[in-house]
């Protein structure tokens, strides 16, 4: 097992959820019956805390490992070393009991709101169904169905329809409000408004404030567009082939990044540099054989030796703003 | 101009209920130009692209004039129709796999490219092919052309579909939702390679694209679709900086920006209209915080606003 040497020990107290020195391996085809076992890494000693009440987005390409580490929360994956603990205790020393109330407290919205809802069954015994599973009464059922269908702004009468009969955000809402019916602690939500319209995301961006402000409910945002993620987010996280490379309040870390690569998404994401002013060097690393040292180090513009000899532990610059490089950008830059 | 599309209309569905995926579109793209289509799902912009080339399902009924090069598209026989689909007009779509034929190589498929729709002699092939991959500046390109689509990345995969593309150096290339599959760094590359392909070869684009960031970062012009119509059209930085529809206006107010203090996003009300139960009236009005009386009465007819500006609303002289 990895040192957790970036765990983030100081505020453990108050965290709901924390992660300390997270690793997660998958096994990789092998070319030929003869060759050796290959494996991908998708997150490498990763390790944040979420506080009550508040929302900690999660941001990186395709293949980061930023939906690895949701799937581990949610207890869909179990990591190869590391620990997850939600309030304080661990989530694989867990009784029975304990986890049935674990799975009650954490729950999920994904991103594709087409395949996350049953076609066979009415919106109301999809937003009950959560409910009846923990063995809750049928009147008691209907009640807290129309009120969720009052909260997530459907109409009453959204209960007795088929999930085809709604649009994109609205089969959206329906997923929300079903996790929503066991009333989480915690809810984990990968990528919940990329399928949606633009029109419709800026109204499921608002209803996910709303809630959270109105049942104190905590956020794990896991995103690839950096204004999204600042609209919804107090803490970010950036990742980049399975490691966290900075973290930070997430005003300080998307308006004044200091690693390189997130420098590159913001200047992308705002618009700040006119189209092609600094083309891409180098291809994305082949994730069966990462680069040495550091990983960005094959598309950074200020790599030197020292970046292909280690690897950038993460460090601390001011203000829980954190970044794994050996050559940070100072804000001036 | 290249490419005259006069009063377009399709249509789906029973004649009695007719879905009206595009109604009554007109719009010019002039040689060189890169034009952005926006609209969320539903707006009729992927229909509308279809239409440009006949690749309309049957079902589909087609009203309206498309002039490609001074020739109506509809008046062309079938072999004419292909010649011009392969080497005038150029499509990219938003999957790079399932454009690429899984059981050959990239090589194959680049090699028969040029010899069917450039003439390229056998001998020269090889040649060919690695100067067209070394134009969308794939690494290693004697290796690449070896490899199979499923060996390739994603951002690789458009890259060689590019230089397909550009390789009979078309009059227009139409690209539907080109990048949306792609990470924002690699999106970046292959809007490069779009400009490259314009100031190379001359070529006109029309990027389908619900994503303004990307028209706002490549697009000279920028047509903005609702329900099957147009309702706001002129120059990027025009429209961004002030758009006179209520519906561009919205649009642009629903996307968070990275920059400034504080984050604002401002929610759309209400649902995309179905566009079966349209009346002939603003298709936006329902949702618009402008509309009047007149708006649900009758649709709305085109105010030039300058050069290349237009825009549908009834109220668009209040919107400066």
């Amino acid at each position: 097992m990895p040192p957790p040497d970036n765990s983030p020990a100081a505020h453990a107290g108050d965290a709901l959820v924390s992660l300390s020195g997270l690793r997660k391996e998958f096994p990789a085809r092998r070319m030929s019956a003869f060759g050796a076992r290959r494996k991908v890494v998708a997150v490498d000693d990763v390790g944040f805390e979420i506080r009550p009440g508040s929302t900690f987005g999660l941001v990186g390409e395709s293949g980061s490992g930023k939906s690895t580490i949701a799937r581990m929360i949610l207890k869909l994956e179990r990591p190869d070393a590391g620990e997850v603990s939600f309030d304080g205790r661990s989530l694989w020393q867990q009784t029975p009991a304990q986890e049935r109330d674990y799975r009650r407290n954490v729950q999920a919205v994904l991103q594709d709101p087409y395949g996350a809802l049953s076609p066979r069954l009415k919106v109301c015994d999809i937003i009950g169904e959560p409910l009846s599973a923990q063995g809750r009464g049928r009147s008691e059922i209907d009640a807290t169905v129309s009120r969720l269908l009052d909260t997530v702004g459907l109409g009453k009468d959204a209960g007795n329809r088929y999930p085809h009969q709604f649009s994109g955000g609205q089969r959206q809402r329906i997923a929300i409000a079903r996790a929503l019916s066991v009333e989480p602690r915690l809810l984990v939500l990968d990528e919940p408004v990329s399928a949606l319209d633009v029109s419709i995301r800026a109204q499921i961006l608002m209803l996910l404030r709303e809630m959270q402000e109105r049942l104190g409910l905590t956020y794990l945002f896991v995103g690839h567009d950096l204004a999204i993620v600042r609209y919804v987010s107090v803490v970010v996280g950036v990742m980049y082939f399975g490691r966290m490379v900075e973290i930070g309040p997430a005003d300080d870390v998307l308006r004044h990044p200091r690693h390189p690569y997130t420098e590159r998404l913001v200047s992308i994401a705002s618009m700040r540099q006119a189209l092609g002013t600094e083309r891409l060097t180098g291809e994305l690393p082949n994730p069966l054989a990462p680069p040495s040292g550091c990983h960005f180090r094959t598309r950074c513009p200020y790599a030197t030796q020292r970046c292909i000899d280690e690897a950038p532990p993460l460090r601390e610059w001011g203000s829980g703003h954190r970044v794994a490089c050996h050559y940070p950008l100072t804000r001036s830059s | 101009m290249l490419l005259e599309v006069r009063n377009l209309s399709v249509a789906f569905g029973p004649v009695s209920r007719p879905v009206r995926a595009v109604a009554g579109v007109d719009l010019d793209i002039g040689a060189g130009e890169i034009v952005g289509i926006a609209g969320e799902s539903g707006s009729g912009k992927t229909t509308l692209c279809a239409a440009l080339v006949r690749a309309l399902p049957r079902a589909a009924r087609v009203s309206g004039d498309i002039r490609f090069a001074g020739r109506s598209i509809h008046a062309l026989s079938r072999e004419e129709l292909r010649q011009v689909r392969g080497r005038e007009i150029a499509m990219i779509l938003q999957n790079p796999m399932t454009s690429l034929d899984p059981l050959f190589t990239i090589g194959n498929q680049l090699g028969e490219v040029l010899a069917t729709r450039c003439d390229v002699p056998a001998p020269q092939l090889r040649g060919r092919e690695l100067e067209l991959l070394r134009s969308v500046h794939i690494t290693a390109p004697e290796e690449r052309l070896r490899q199979y689509p499923h060996e390739l990345s994603g951002g690789m995969r458009q890259r060689v579909l590019i230089a397909m593309a550009g390789s009979m150096a078309p009059k227009l290339l139409l690209a539907d939702e080109p990048t949306t599959a792609l990470d924002a760094t690699i999106q970046e590359e292959i809007l490069v390679l779009f400009r490259e392909l314009r100031d190379l070869r001359g070529t006109a684009i029309a990027i389908v694209t619900h994503d303004l960031g990307v028209i706002r970062r490549i697009c000279d012009r920028i047509v903005v679709m609702y329900a099957g119509r147009i309702v706001e059209e002129g120059p990027v930085a025009a429209v961004f900086a002030a758009p006179r529809h209520p519906y561009t206006r919205a649009l642009l107010a629903s996307v968070p920006v990275l920059d400034g203090d504080r984050v604002q996003v401002q929610a759309i009300a209400g649902q995309v209209p179905n566009l079966a139960d349209l009346g002939d009236f603003c298709a936006f009005a329902d949702r618009c915080p402008m509309a009047i009386d007149q708006c649900r009465a009758q649709a709305p007819p085109q105010t030039a606003l300058g050069q290349q500006r237009r825009v549908f609303c009834w109220r668009a002289d209040e919107m400066s």
